[in-house]
């Protein structure tokens, strides 16, 4: 265990043209150009992508679950923002 | 909040079949049992590599050579998930691989048997690949999200494992006299190793319990393997060869096959290490990673001085 | 079923050394499965492995419909002998360390697609077919066999020198895929083998110009004396075949 581990990286990974990119798992790798051909190795075997992100994941900074009251709580009671809270009459076919 | 507070919380979440995620609070024992869990199960795939990489360059016919090649690598693939599952939970992968290639660490004792013959590929294929599918399919819903994320993936590419053992076991099968003696000798090899992988019956299990009720294990030992038992005997009838224990028998009142004792004193040899390729097979993995430690060295060496050069070019 | 194997079809012999190449160099690259300095790269090399067993099959079974009856890709790697395969040495060498295998993946590659590039443009159908099927996999190979190549060479002290002292051992084996054997000239005379002197500049100037990013000195050249494309081997290639050929030969005619 002497030597410096490569870092881990994320893998993103947009499956066909049209669809964002989804993480798709982690790998270890020297540098980035590494990571793109290990994802590539490793996560597309099966064709399971168009095109592939990787991002060091120490670079991925994250919401704490701790602030999960605070970040996602106040969007809950928000009901106006959904098309369903409306009441329009049935003879209303399309909007 | 106060621990008692958090680990009902925690609990609660879990029996609302809620993910836990790795920054969320869990308790200790949770994260050090999936630890082992995982990384047990990681070390199993990559030790497993070896008895059916064994017959790679030997395989009798080009497709099946392309189709084991995959079947191998998947299984490096599923490691690597595996491993990386494991670090979320702030351990690295380097420090597993020490606890695998000092014995600290276990990994599932089948892969201790040896591969002696090419019909060893099918019935691992068949057998072993179909019992871990009966212990892996559950681990899907895990209360781990990176656990369960990594057992969907693996589940997803394993189902071509389990096929493709079953083919060279049918081909085996409708051979010669000697293909088919091949086959029925793979299947008296493998049976109960096989049976064993599901671990000690329930009543010797320590850990079952609580990982039941952790969600990290949904069935327990005997039921999984009731399952593998009732699911292969008619696969078995199938290929016309016969399953090695004369106790094996259809019950009708309990709706299972009854079968014969496991003989747990193997087991525990072969856990503790005597098994008949214990040895060679750390061997390997130990052997793979310190001749690989110059090339993971220099790539870092490499990446650090590329990555200092951009930044003296921007400087 | 024997195979003695005698036909002196130049196609056939030209398929042969094509499909004899990727199988051989396959057959090295599966002895990394389960054992590669990482798992990652563990994954990369049986890629490699699957791209070229996959690609050898395509060679043998156009020269199996060539040859007709009982013909067919297995017997064609699997019943032949060592004389009568043509493959060339560089890829029977064994894998010893990461670092040869390197480099024997770069001379190989850095060939290679120059060769798909131009085969693409065979007279033959089938043989053009094949390279395009090819040559995208190949184009990944060449990529990262010379990162690697780039990487081992720049990286530490102890991994410059073991490039180094591989690329000095295998060097000897790198020309030999740029020197037409009689059944391929004869083809190039057709238009159905590719011309080799006409890709040679561009694998020497690709070598060349990632042997310096790499730091690696080019040796200089020794005579070769081997004929692999003749059916003349190193001692390696009678090891290699008696491990592919084991369970087809122990148990003769038998279905797998």
């Amino acid at each position: 265990m002497s030597a410096e581990e490569w870092p881990l990286f994320e893998v993103f990974i947009r499956s066909k043209s049209g669809l964002h990119h989804k993480h798709a798992g982690s790998l270890h790798a020297a540098d980035a150009t590494m990571a793109l051909e290990n994802a590539r190795d490793v996560y597309t075997r099966r064709q399971e992508g168009v095109s592939i992100w990787v991002v060091e994941s120490k670079h991925i900074a994250a919401s704490d679950p701790a602030d999960s009251d605070a970040f996602f709580e106040p969007a809950k009671d928000k009901i106006y923002r959904h098309p369903t809270f409306y009441d329009l009459p049935d003879e209303l076919k399309h909007m | 909040m106060r621990t008692t507070h958090l680990e009902d919380n925690f609990q609660q979440k879990i029996d609302a079949e809620e993910r836990i995620e790795p920054k969320d609070w869990m308790p200790e024992t949770y994260r050090k049992t999936l630890i082992r869990q995982i990384s047990q199960h990681a070390h199993s795939e990559i030790v497993g590599m070896l008895p059916e990489g064994n017959w790679i360059t030997r395989a009798p016919t080009l497709r099946r050579k392309a189709a084991l090649l995959a079947k191998v690598q998947d299984e490096a693939g599923h490691g690597l998930y595996l491993y990386c599952a494991a670090e979320t939970l702030g351990v690295s992968r380097d420090t597993l691989l020490d606890e695998l290639h000092t014995g600290k660490a276990k990994y599932s004792s089948i892969f201790n048997y040896p591969t002696i013959a090419w019909a060893d590929m099918g019935a691992i294929g068949w057998l072993v690949d179909g019992a871990a599918i009966m212990n892996q399919v559950p681990l899907c819903r895990a209360s781990y999200g990176p656990y369960a994320r990594a057992m969907v993936r693996i589940c997803k590419e394993e189902s071509f494992h389990q096929r493709q053992g079953f083919e060279i076991m049918l081909t085996l099968s409708k051979g010669t006299p000697t293909q088919k003696a091949m086959a029925q000798d793979a299947l008296n090899r493998w049976w109960w190793p096989s049976l064993m992988m599901f671990g000690p019956n329930d009543a010797e299990s320590q850990h079952t319990e609580q990982s039941v009720r952790w969600k990290i294990k949904r069935f327990t030992n005997d039921e999984l393997r009731q399952k593998f038992v009732d699911a292969t005997v008619p696969q078995a009838e199938i290929l016309g060869i016969t399953i090695p224990d004369p106790d094996l028998k259809w019950n009708e009142e309990r709706g299972h096959y009854d079968f014969g004792a496991i003989n747990w004193d193997e087991f525990w040899q072969v856990v503790k290490g005597n098994g008949p390729c214990n040895q060679e097979r750390m061997e390997a993995r130990i052997k793979a990673h310190e001749d690989g430690e110059w090339v993971r060295e220099a790539a870092m060496a490499y990446a650090n001085k590329q990555s200092q050069k951009l930044t003296e070019q921007v400087a | 079923m024997n195979l003695e194997f005698e036909s002196q079809d130049p196609l056939v012999q030209y398929c042969l050394l094509l499909a004899d190449n990727v199988l051989i160099l396959g057959q090295r690259l599966g002895e990394w499965c389960g054992h590669g300095p990482t798992l990652e790269q563990d994954i990369a090399l049986t890629n490699f492995a699957l791209d070229f067993v996959g690609q050898s099959r395509l060679y043998y079974q156009y020269a199996a419909e060539v040859l007709g009856n009982p013909h067919s890709e297995d017997s064609l790697a699997f019943l032949r002998d060592v004389p009568a395969y043509n493959n060339i040495q560089l890829v029977e060498q064994s894998n010893r360390d990461f670092a040869q295998t390197i480099i024997r993946q770069f001379l190989f590659d850095s060939w290679h697609y120059y060769f798909l590039e131009q085969l693409q443009h065979s007279g033959d159908e089938r043989l053009s077919a094949i390279a395009a099927k090819s040559i995208k996999e190949v184009a990944y190979h060449l990529r990262f066999s010379s990162e690697w190549t780039i990487r081992l060479g720049d990286g530490t002290e102890e991994s410059h020198k073991k490039m180094q002292a591989a690329l000095n051992r295998l060097w000897v084996f790198s020309q030999e895929s740029l020197n037409p054997a009689d059944y391929e000239s004869e083809l190039i005379s057709k238009g159905i083998a590719v011309d080799l002197a006409q890709i040679s500049a561009k694998v020497a100037q690709k070598r060349k110009a990632i042997f310096e990013e790499a730091t690696l000195n080019m040796p200089e050249l020794i005579p070769f004396f081997g004929n692999g494309k003749k059916g003349l081997h190193t001692e390696h290639l009678g090891f290699i075949l008696t491990e592919l050929q084991y369970m087809q030969r122990a148990y003769p005619g038998l279905q797998w």
